[in-house]
């Protein structure tokens, strides 16, 4: 009995929440399903055959180009949306409502659908400097959503006290302002920089020669799959590098909501005569982001809808979009509560292991996960080969780390003095969970929801392998009809999955507070 | 309704020592306020009797039945010990009603047990309100209601009116205590603030690095402190220097008639403690009164604090009630005269007086 329970604290003590660790491991094991198998497979090729595909100069060129082009979108990215969510939240900048949403938008706006709509309209528009533009377009989002709702939110009264201790309005954005709303920065950064490295469908478009597209034509030609899980593996070591140097500098900030306290709209600056300046420039951004795929759009989608037949496919293809992005955004979840929420309440190193674990094969390629998944449907899961579920299994490996940020998030919202009142009540820790810690995540668990919900609907190489056969998405006729040139027919399934993706894109900017300023509740 | 017995509880957070052996009865239906100076270890203490915090050594009893003891904890839902924490931590998407019925089980939410805890705390019609449409003191009172709602054997509350702000302290303070009472509760208090802990507690324990070094009822401590850094924590004070002869003590202010905690005459010279209400103020060249220089007043309202200093320097304090009958104006001299008798300390020796509050 005695060392039962002996073992029992050390336990404890080791994972704080055994129930929660549990489930916590059972959600990474399966996000690390792609992982195992890229492997597995690595080591059947043997050491030689490895050393052969990966010492050469071809490997060296792709990894570095890879990397500089995620380096480029990310700082480009960091300044556009740092800038714009700055003007949105803290200046007097006009239609500041408007300008919000048109800087959340593009997140609607799949990277190869961006891609195609320049190439179709720029002649010529290719290569490194080219990806990099579209990238930076349609990703800048990451950075802009987080840090609006960080500035929006931010204690004002620390600014107040560092004007009053004589620090000038810039020193205070630099030394205050921009530290607050650090780690906001931080992580949409880290997203950016994995949504480049992992991107396949701008760069294969827009024929930049990187890791991913070159996994893709060493399958595609000729299929060998040595030398792209090779390449893969290197994709995979980038990324530990990236996820590793991020944990390396952030730093333990203040973790809880306040309690008490009224929150107030922070002061806004005025800009003056740069006000003008600001307007121009947000709606230069957005013209490019926005206006180039939409103008493109409208030019072809005249010729597309009049086609015989077309309205019908255009239907299913919408139906089945919907279908196995609810399928993925709901295993996704399901797999991510008890990571987001280990992560919240029992921190330590079970929990940043798990959570940086579960970022590894959001970094691999679509495709790879596809590969490794066709491979597992058929010699482990024969059952759910073909099924809508294994697409789903397959978008959860990819968008875990999405919906555990949010969940993270959402729960740290949660003063832990509640669930302690709670429990001092009288009741089970599974019980506080269910009707305290998860109604009151709930809303930036849907958020979550909305922007699994959304990057399912925009995936296409995963979805090519593993959709079941003849399901047909909106994002698969898109790039099949692309592939051939057939810009007028493709359009309408661009244009119908921009406008769907558009509607969780709008809810998800509402919530950032840059839609209902002043409208901030002091907590209980 | 339960005793609840702390004994000998050590508790650390890596090398910082919070409790260092507290011992602490609190009697079935009573209330007892933790005192001390932030960083005492009174909120360690509290989480460890609600058991969210496991203790290092020692045991905790609650009617006889060991709830906490090292490698045996008894899970906070199993204890039935309901909190109070500070700013009420009500939660904030569930209305009034919602909030009181948490700790009920389905049958009692219909007896009326949320309607009479409700009226208990002033608050009855309140129950379809949302915790963000109420002011500070309601929600403070709804985390009252909430705790006591399900009728627990022990309530513990952190600092529960520190947020409010002073007028409305006092009032929301004897709701709270009225209720308690007459709901028969055991209660545990803990505060930073003297006034708070003498004027609601049946007894005050006060709590001094990780000890308990003082508990009794309120006039026993405030009147009696058992050391030097007690007297100071429970109220203003006026040290003395004093020979010691026969049972009296001859300080700056005269002869004064001295007891001691153990009731022996004093010996030894040591320093003797005065309250500031003992001291009386008489008009400049009353006999038998010393003469003093009045440095500092501080005006309160009902009374009003003189800091004063005497021929020889040594400083003294004295609170007078209005309306005032002798003038005071700052720099100006009054009469002082020593009513009732001074309480003796020995020389304070090292440590124990350092750490005035």
């Amino acid at each position: 009995m005695a060392s039962a329970a002996v073992v029992r604290r050390r336990v404890r003590r080791l994972v704080p929440r055994p129930v929660l660790a549990t489930a916590a491991v059972a959600g990474v094991c399966v996000a690390l399903i792609p992982l195992a198998y890229l492997a597995v497979r690595v080591g059947d090729a043997g050491w030689a055959r490895i050393s052969e595909e990966l010492f050469t100069v071809r490997t060296g060129e792709l990894a570095a180009r890879s990397l500089a082009l995620a380096g480029a979108v990310t700082v480009a990215c960091t300044v556009l949306g740092v800038a714009t969510a700055f003007l949105v939240t803290r200046t007097d900048l006009p239609a500041r409502r408007l300008f919000g949403v048109l800087a959340a938008l593009p997140l609607a706006v799949p990277s190869y659908a961006a891609a195609f709509a320049w190439v179709s309209t720029v002649a010529g528009f290719e290569g490194f400097w080219a990806a990099a533009l579209v990238l930076t377009l349609v990703s800048y989002p990451y950075v802009f959503l987080p840090v609006a709702a960080a500035l929006a939110s931010a204690d004002p009264a620390q600014e107040e006290v560092a004007r009053s201790l004589g620090s000038g309005p810039w020193r205070t954005l630099l030394t205050v302002t921009l530290r607050q709303v650090r780690p906001a920065v931080g992580a949409g950064a880290l997203l950016v920089a994995l949504y480049v490295l992992s991107d396949f469908g701008a760069v294969s478009v827009l024929r930049a020669d990187v890791l991913t597209r070159a996994i893709f034509t060493s399958i595609s030609l000729g299929f060998d799959p040595t030398g792209a899980l090779v390449l893969a593996t290197v994709l995979v070591v980038l990324t530990v590098l990236i996820v590793s140097g991020e944990q390396l500098t952030r730093r333990q900030a203040a973790r809880y909501a306040r309690l008490g306290g009224v929150g107030r709209p922070p002061v806004r600056r005025r800009l003056g005569r740069l006000r003008w300046i600001a307007v121009s420039a947000l709606i230069g951004t957005g013209a490019l982001a926005l206006g180039v795929p939409a103008a493109s759009l409208a030019r072809w989608f005249g010729e597309g809808v009049s086609r015989p037949g077309s309205l019908t496919g255009l239907a299913t293809a919408a139906g089945n979009s919907l279908t196995v992005s609810a399928a993925g955004a709901g295993l996704t979840m399901l797999l991510a509560l008890p990571l987001g929420l280990l992560g919240a309440r029992a921190p330590g190193p079970v929990a940043v292991a798990l959570d940086r674990l579960a970022y590894l094969s959001h970094a691999l390629p679509g495709l790879v996960i596809g590969l490794s998944l066709v491979f597992f449907g058929i010699n482990v899961a024969y059952p759910l080969y073909q099924s809508v579920w294994l697409l789903a299994l397959a978008y959860a490996a990819l968008f875990l780390p999405l919906a555990v940020a949010a969940v993270g998030a959402a729960a740290l919202q949660t003063p832990p003095a509640l669930e302690e009142v709670a429990r001092s009540l009288g009741r089970r820790r599974t019980y506080v969970l269910r009707t305290v810690t998860v109604p009151l995540a709930a809303p930036g668990i849907a958020a979550g929801a909305a922007l699994v919900f959304l990057t399912c609907m925009k995936e296409l190489p995963a979805t090519l392998l593993l959709r079941p056969t003849g399901m047909d998405t909106l994002a698969t006729e898109l790039w099949s009809r692309t592939s051939v040139s057939a810009y007028a027919a493709a359009a309408p399934y661009a244009a119908l999955l921009v406008l769907l993706a558009a509607v969780p894109t709008w809810w998800l900017s509402a919530r950032t507070g840059v839609l209902s300023q002043g409208v901030q509740g002091g907590g209980a | 309704m339960a005793e609840l017995r702390v004994t000998a509880v050590h508790k650390s957070f890596g090398s910082v020592r919070a409790l260092r052996g507290v011992d602490l009865t609190v009697r079935s239906g009573t209330l007892t306020a933790v005192l001390g100076p932030s960083g005492s270890g009174k909120t360690t203490l509290l989480r460890c009797i609600a058991g969210f915090e496991t203790v290092d050594a020692g045991e905790i009893r609650l009617d006889g039945h060991r709830i906490a003891a090292p490698g045996r904890t008894v899970p906070p839902e199993r204890r039935r010990i309901a909190v109070v924490p500070q700013e009420g931590a009500l939660f904030p998407h569930l209305p009034v009603r919602g909030n009181i019925a948490y700790g009920l089980d389905r049958r009692t939410r219909w007896t009326g047990r949320i309607e009479s805890v409700l009226a208990l705390v002033g608050l009855a019609g309140f129950e379809h309100r949302m915790p963000h449409h109420l002011s500070g003191g309601q929600q403070q009172r709804v985390a009252v209601a909430r705790a006591l709602a399900p009728h627990p054997p022990a309530v513990l509350l952190d600092e529960p009116f520190s947020a409010l702000d002073a007028a409305l302290r006092a009032e929301v303070r004897q709701d709270v205590r009225s209720a308690l009472r007459s709901d028969g509760a055991t209660a545990v208090l803990v505060t930073h603030d003297q006034a708070e802990a003498l004027s609601i507690a049946d007894e005050v324990a006060v709590l001094h690095d990780g000890r308990i070094v003082q508990s009794g009822p309120p006039d026993l401590v405030y009147h009696s402190p058992a050391t030097p850094w007690v007297a100071d924590i429970v109220g203003e004070t006026v040290w003395l220097p004093a020979e010691m002869t026969g049972g009296r003590a001859r300080t700056p202010l005269g002869p004064v008639p001295v007891v001691t905690s153990d009731g022996r005459p004093p010996s030894a010279p040591g320093r003797v403690l005065l309250r500031p209400e003992q001291i009386e103020v008489v008009p400049a060249g009353t006999p038998a009164a010393n003469t003093a220089t009045v440095v500092r007043r501080d005006f309160q309202g009902h009374d009003t604090l003189l800091a004063l200093r005497l021929t020889d320097g040594t400083p003294v304090l004295a609170r007078i009630f209005a309306p005032a009958s002798v003038p005071h104006a700052i720099g100006g001299e009054v009469g002082l005269r020593v009513r009732g008798a001074a309480r003796a300390f020995p020389t304070p020796s090292g440590a124990t007086d350092v750490s005035r509050r």
